[in-house]
Order: structure tokens, then sequence, then C-alpha cells
């Protein structure tokens, strides 16, 4: 078993076995390799989609660097959000301070790429050495007439959830700032969709098809002037609720639109984020449009799933992941192709998306808060796991420990959402699960020369 | 931003005349000291801040190297952040020591604990102190790795400097072993540097050596601490070596890099042991290229007093050979060269003596030695019109491409926007490639890398020439 860190048995339940309730939220212990990262890259990873919209990270150069173009998130049209700016703070700034040269580079930026907004990242040394980002952030609003907006996020305020938070604060400030579009009466906002390789676009075609409008994606392929106008649709759709869900309250308490929380991944999820908006609207037009979609879908992704599904059935698999609503779906997704979740761990968790997991998950099932390569690794070992999903810091455990692996985070190129996901995903799954590769690994005799 | 007339004065001001950096050519501080520090056997790296330091650089360096990078946090909290990281340390290292039992705990600093005063050395001191009757307490060093002062590559130097000096220790005779101070290089060249220098029979002491930490084997059991690196040992006897070979002209010796005064006191491992045991020290650049090959081979056959082996005497030849019937595809090209500063001298070295005309030579790094080096290095194949960008940015870069029209890049990925977006070839090296496999295995050493590389970069044109021909062509 593996040797958990002191503080963190409670963050560490084997469904079945244990009867203590897997606690999440917890800040990570001293000295361990979470696989999290801090308040700032949450923030960041949330607004980066926005493509409209000038990021300027404030800081020493590393965390403008290690977050450059980090997301598969597309955009339809600009593609300033690709670009990765940063004051570059160099020691006279975080001597005397970097506040002058802010506000230069803030001049700077706007003149030359004439952003619709400005996001400005407070990093951990701007947060010590005190710079009144804020106070710039206002001047240069009024000067350069766009809203800039700062994101005090610095590193070390918590974990990268909390850095989800305000980045929902950065959002709600722009929120009901404009309202020059044409609104639908049955219009939504998409919240928690990062449209990573396109995929916001499929779900654009499935809510097209049963005549309703997306007003604003926020954020994937997000545009500041859609986010400005977004306090004017009729219901809030929240896919990724980690991240997106304080915005969806706000904006509730605000402007009273009332949110959903739906997943895109996997058949039955995709198909409730379906059924759930077309309840919502009371219009027996749009459920039946609804119900014909799925249908339509369903006709020919089953048969398509069937050979994969021959071939997994019985394998199992590990999950962590980011948020627990993904890996929720993803239990039900790898059931939907027969295989069983045996490890099941999330990043970001709460106690209460925890309960919910549990729910779903079989008995035997670990289910783990903020882990770490020692646990995982042990963990892999001691549930014999066929398949890892997760990030690519996950991915030289699988590899190592010679299992297939899947990558289901914010850097994957391939769309795993909807229902052309679904077989994505199926697809991927089988082709790393039942390579011929792993024939040679773990084999500590591989020459017969004994 | 920068106009196209003041590329005209060939090397460019500093990023320092701008306000912000759009895409940077650089890494920060602490990363270097990463993989420095993965060089060394039974380590563990913990970076003291916040946690985001050490999930990111882990993120960089796993797309990288494809192997599992374990670099632990001090997870700083605001009250650490407030009140010091005193009691975050402690935990840090006991948690460290209860989950990986390494012989060697490697702390860097980030931006956050330098600037909040940590005295990191002080902390070292007194965990041993109170910790003096543990079995096996792990070996600790630490390197200052601010990220505002430098790049990634001045982190690398400051930490390779950093292990050498907290463990070389002279109580003994002179030995008959060299130590070689490799540079931040891909595993590949390293295991070819050991080949090379063990085919002289000159027993080395090669810091960093993380060519099995950073490219293992496939495993029949997870490890924790991948087995490899430089020992603790070996390091000690680092200060009885009879000579330090250093390869890289620039290294950390830069007084810029974002200090605001150049105190005098930044030292490369071989100097230290120079100055301080009477270690003779020899630098010669990267080899790449047969003429800087030549001067590594020299050098190793001085110390050793012995000929240049057969074996790399046959491999030069073949290379001439090569060069002779490649320089038709390669003669008078216009390359832009980028990177780690000693990186950009090697390759613009080997560009000039094969007929491709370095147009632009750019780097994150600041040293302000950049210009002087090319000079030197290249000799009678200086290119006049050659730019010098220190300090640069991928989107200065650009800029200056723009007008300068090369015809192919030679560096990292990060290099392929601007490649897509001028349809321009593109030959992958350095660091980081994070959009190809293999990086762990680019080489470029010696005669044996510098025929690899050739062979790409002609490959490389021909592809795009066959590409871009209307009828396309079989035979060349």
């Amino acid at each position: 078993m593996a040797e958990y860190l002191e503080g963190r048995e409670n963050q560490i339940v084997t469904k079945g076995i244990d009867s203590h309730e897997l606690v999440g939220g917890k800040p990570s212990v001293a000295g361990s390799v979470s696989q999290r990262a801090c308040v700032f890259c949450g923030s960041r990873v949330v607004l980066y989609p926005i493509a409209d919209a000038l990021h300027l990270v404030h800081g020493p150069i590393g965390c403008a660097s290690y977050t450059w173009d980090i997301r598969g998130a597309l955009s339809s049209g600009p593609e300033l959000h690709r670009s990765s700016f940063s004051t570059d703070l160099r020691e006279k700034n975080i001597v005397f301070g970097g506040q002058d040269k802010l506000y230069q580079a803030l001049h700077e930026l706007i003149d030359k790429h004439h952003p619709k907004a400005a996001f400005v990242y407070s990093t951990c040394i701007v947060g010590v050495i005190g710079d009144d980002v804020q106070s710039v952030c206002k001047r240069v609003q009024k000067e350069k007439n766009i809203p800039v907006v700062a994101v005090m996020a610095e590193g070390f305020q918590g974990s990268k959830k909390d850095g989800y938070k305000i980045a929902c604060d950065a959002l709600f400030s722009l929120v009901g700032t404009d309202e020059s579009m044409d609104v639908s009466p049955l219009s939504i906002n998409i919240l928690g969709d990062f449209n990573l390789a396109g995929e916001l676009w499929m779900l654009e075609e499935y809510y097209k098809k049963m005549g309703i409008q997306i007003l604003a994606p926020i954020t994937g392929d997000g545009r500041v002037k859609k986010i400005q106008n977004a306090h004017r649709a009729a219901l809030n759709v929240v896919q990724c609720s980690g991240s997106m869900i304080h915005l969806a309250k706000q904006m509730k308490e605000k402007y009273g639109i009332p949110f959903i929380k739906v997943s895109y991944f996997g058949i039955e999820d995709m198909s409730d984020a379906l059924y759930e908006v077309a309840k919502f609207f009371k219009d027996d037009s749009v459920m039946d449009k609804a119900r014909e979609l799925v249908k339509d879908q369903l006709t020919t992704l089953i048969p398509a799933l069937e050979p994969y599904k021959r071939a997994l059935q019985g394998k199992k698999a590990a999950i962590y992941v980011g948020g627990a609503f993904k890996a929720i779906s993803l239990v039900k997704a790898l059931r939907l192709i027969g295989m069983k979740t045996v490890i099941a761990g999330t990043q970001t968790g709460n106690t209460e998306d925890y309960r919910l997991l549990k729910t779903i998950c079989d008995d035997g099932c670990i289910m783990v808060d903020d882990s770490n390569p020692v646990e995982l690794s042990e963990f892999v070992k001691q549930t014999g796991a066929d398949l890892f999903i997760g990030g690519v810091k996950e991915r030289p455990i699988a590899y190592k420990l010679g299992i297939g692996f899947c990558d289901h985070n914010h850097e994957r190129k391939l769309a795993l959402a909807g229902y052309d996901g679904m077989l994505n995903f199926a697809k991927e799954v089988y082709e790393t699960v039942t390579s011929p590769v792993w024939q040679f690994v773990n084999r500590s005799t591989p020459f017969d020369n004994e | 931003m920068q106009k196209a007339e003041s590329i005209k004065q060939k090397v460019m001001p500093s990023g320092d005349t701008f306000a912000s950096s759009c895409n940077a050519c650089k890494q920060c501080t602490p990363l270097g000291a990463c993989i420095a520090f993965k060089g060394l056997e039974g380590v563990l790296p913990m970076l003291h801040g916040s946690q985001g330091c050490a999930t990111y650089i882990r993120r960089y360096l796993i797309s990288h190297f494809r192997e599992p990078v374990d670099i632990a946090s001090s997870n700083f909290s605001e009250e650490t952040t407030i009140f010091g990281g005193n009691k975050n340390f402690n935990t840090g290292i006991d948690n460290i020591i209860k989950q990986y039992h390494p012989r060697v705990i490697a702390i860097a600093s980030t931006c956050l604990s330098e600037t909040i005063g940590e005295d990191v050395q002080r902390l070292i001191f007194e965990y041993q102190e109170t910790h003096n009757t543990m079995p096996d307490l792990p070996v600790m060093i630490f390197a200052s790795t601010p990220s505002y002062q430098g790049t990634h590559s001045e982190g690398f130097h400051e930490a390779v400097f950093a292990a050498v000096k907290t463990l070389a220790e002279a109580s003994g005779p002179v030995g008959d072993h060299i130590n070689l101070f490799s540079n931040m290089i891909s595993p590949e060249d390293i295991r070819h540097l050991k080949e090379i220098v063990e085919d002289f029979s000159i027993p080395v002491v090669l810091f960093p050596d993380y060519s099995d930490t950073l490219d293992n084997t496939s495993w029949d059991s997870y490890r924790r601490i991948p087995d490899g690196g430089t020992t603790v040992d070996e390091l000690k006897k680092s200060a009885l070596a009879y000579a330090s070979v250093e390869l890289g002209y620039i290294l950390n010796s830069g007084g810029m890099n974002g200090r605001i005064k150049d105190n005098g006191t930044k030292q490369s491992a071989g100097e230290y042991l120079k100055s301080k045991f009477d270690v003779p020290l020899v630098r010669t650049g990267l080899p790449v290229g047969i003429l800087e090959s030549d001067k590594f081979f020299n050098a190793l056959s001085s110390i050793s007093g012995k000929a240049i082996p057969m074996k790399y005497q046959r491999q030069r030849g073949r290379l001439v050979d090569l060069y002779v019937d490649g320089h038709k595809y390669v003669s008078d090209k216009r390359a832009v060269i980028y990177g780690e500063e000693d990186l950009v001298v090697a390759l613009a070295a080997f560009a000039a003596e094969i007929g491709i005309k370095p147009v632009l030579c750019a780097s994150g790094g600041e040293s302000g030695k950049l210009a002087g080096t090319l000079r030197e290095v290249l000799g009678k194949n200086y290119y006049e019109d050659m730019v010098v960008g220190q300090g640069m940015s991928f989107e200065r870069m650009e800029e200056v491409m723009q007008e300068l029209k090369p015809d192919l890049m030679i560096g990292n990925s990060k290099g392929y926007y601007i490649a897509r977006k001028m349809d321009i070839p593109i030959v992958r090296t350095g660091f980081p490639i994070h959009d190809r496999l293999g990086a762990q295995h680019t080489h470029v050493l010696g005669y044996e890398g510098t025929m690899i590389l050739f062979e790409q970069i002609v490959n490389t044109l021909l592809e795009d020439k066959q590409r871009k021909s209307p009828v396309g062509y079989k035979y060349m």
C-alpha cells in the first residue's frame, strides 16, 4: 500500500471498504509532488480561450512562458489568445516596483493588437512587492476605452481551484456591460466548455438543430462582446461546474438567469444535456427535435461502438483528472464500452462532488483527492488497471507501468465531447489498450540467457 | 515596437527597451536548475515557493523528455508568504524523505521565496542540526534561482555550480580523472560524450548526467527515483581532478541577466574548482561541426596524451565526405538560429562552416556576450550581415525575419509558429521540443552528431524543395 503523507488519510477512500468520507478542497501538503497547479494557473486556463482579448501576465517570464498556447482551445476568428504576453519582470522591477512597466506594456500592446478587452494576471511576486495592479488597470481602461480587468491571481493564495473563482469574478465584471446583440428567446450561454479541438462547434450544431441560440460561449471560442451580452440569455448551461459554477451563481443572483449543470462526455450525459435544455424551454417542438437528434446520433453511434466494446470488455481503467464532473462522466462512458473504473481521482473535487462520484463507482474503486505520482503508481499496481486517463503529467506514470493512456486534459487535440467525441474516445482507448507494444514491457528477463 | 531600420545595427538592443515580451525565447531560472539537479544520482528536487512553479516545470519537462519528472514543492500559502517558509520547508523535507527516501534533496528557490528573503542555506543548516542523528540523512544542495534574474540557462549553470560547491572536497591526492561539465544538452549527447571520453581511456566525472534519469528504459516496476546520475562521491572528488573541461563559452558568465548590478560573483563550476582547488580549466564550446569538434577532441588528446582514436578520425573523415556530398544543397542558404546562447554559438559555427549564412542568431538570454562570442568563434567564417539578438522573444524574431527572409530555422519547437506563418522549414533541436517525438535523442555533438544534424538539415531543405516543386523529382 502507498505510504500516504501525513494528513492525507481522509483524502483517500476505497469504496465498499473504507467508511470515512472523502474530503476534498484541502491545500496540498508541503513536500508533496502534487499534480495540482496554482491560483494563477486556474485563472489563466479559464480565461485563456477568450480570443479577442489581450492576456498579459504581470510577473517574471516563467508564468507566461509555461502557459503559452497551452490549451487546445480553438477560435473561429481572432487568435490573440494564442500568444503569450508578459511584463517579463527583472530584478530592478522587483526592487523598485513593476507598475510603470505594466502601464507602459498595456499601452504598447493595446495600441499594437487592438484587443476588445485586456486581462492582467497578477502573479506571486506581484502580490509580494505590492504593485497596485487594479489602479493601473483602471487608469488604462479609462485611457484606452476598453475593459481592462485585473485578475488578482497570486499563486500562493490557494490552489488552482481558487483561481477559477477569481476568473469568474473577472468575467462577471464584463457581463451586463453591452446590450447590442440580437437575442433569441430560445438562447443559452454555454459555461465551462473550452472548445478543445472544436468541441464547442459540435455542441453548437446540436443546439442549432433544436432551434436554440448560443448567445455566449464562456469561455471556449469566447468573444468579449458576447460575454458582455451574456446577461440576456434565458439559461446558463454549465459544463465544467468546478470552474464556472461561481459565475453561474453570480449571474443568477444579479440577472435572475437560472442555470443547469451538464456534461458533454458520454452518450447519457450528452443526451441529458440536450434534454435538460429542451425541458427548460417547455417547448414541445424543441423536445421533439432533441429526441430526433439523439435518436439519429445513436443509430449510427451504438453499432460503431460495438467492436471497441467487444475488445475492451472487462478491462480496468484509472482516472485522474482536474474536475469531479469529468470523472463522473468518464466512469459512465467507460462503462458504456465495457470497462470498469478502479481508480477515480481529481485535483480539485470538493467533498460534495466526491459524494456524488461515489454513488456511481463500483465497490473496490479507489477514490483519491489531490494525489501524486507515488500514490497513483501504487494504486495502478494494486488494482491492475489497463488504462490511465489523465493529462500530460500522468502520461509517464501509465507508460512506465506499461499500460495504455488517454489524454483527457486541456492540451488534447482530439475532440472527446458529444457523440462523435464518444466514438473518438472509444477508438483512442481501444488503440492504446490493445496495442501490441505492451508485450515488451514489464518483462524483467527479456533474453533467454539465464 | 522594433522597426525594420534598427536591425541594420546588426546587434540588436536587449528586450529591456520594451515594456513587454510576447512569446518568450526562454524559460525561468528554476526550470534550468531542475534539469541540472536531475543529473544527480538518487535526487529529488524541491522548489521552495508556490505549488504552480513545480507543476508547470514538471509538465514542461515531461512534455520534452517524456519521462516521469517528480519535483516537490514546499507549497507556499499566503500565511507562509507573510510569515516565512520555515515550517513548510521542514515539513516538505520530512515528507520527501518519507515518500522518496532520496540520497540527495536539491532545492531551488523561486521568485517568491527569494523576494520574501528566505535564507534557504540556513533552513538547510537548521534541518541538518536538528536531524543529525537520523540515519541516511540526505545530502542537501541549494541553488539560488530567482526567476527575475536570467533565464533557464543561468538556472542550469547555477545549479551545476551549487552542486559542485556543496560537494567538492579536497581530501586526498590528485586523481587521474577529469571533470566534464557538459552544459544543457540532450541525454543522447551526454551518452555520446561519455563514449568519447571512455574511448580516450580517461576516467571522468561528467556532470550533470541525466542521460538515464531523463531518458530511462522501460521498467518492470515503477521507480520513484529513476536510476542513473552523477553520484555524490564522484562530485566530492571533482576537487581532485587533474583538469576540468567545460563545454560552452558563455555559461553563466553574463553580467546583465536582469540584475541591477553585476556583483561579479557568478562562477561556473569549472571556475570555482580552479579558483578554490587549483583544478586546471579547459574551456571549449559545444562541439558541433568540424571546427568546434576538433577543438574538443584536441583538448581531450592533449589532456590524455593520447592520439584521437581511429574511430573518431574515421567519423571525421566520413563527415567531411558527407559535407562534400551535400554542400550544394546548403550553400548560401539563409538560416535563423535560436535558443540557449551556447547552443546558438555552436549551431552558428557549424552552419557557417558548411556555407549556410546564419542571418539571425537569437537568444532569450542576455549575457551581453553573444555577439562577441559569435565573432570570435566563427572567425573567418563570420557572416558580416548577421543580426545578433539577445533578450529576444519570438515576436521580435518574427519581425526581423519578415525582413531577412530566411530559408530555414534551426532551434527548438517554439519557432514553429513563425515557420508555419512564413512557410519555411524548421529543424528542431535544443530545448524545448514539444511537438515531435525524440527530443531526448537529439544528437548534435561530435562528428557523429554533426553528421545526423547535417543530414537532417539537407533533407529538410530537399523536402521543402520537393514539396514546392510543380513536378516533383526522384533523384537528387
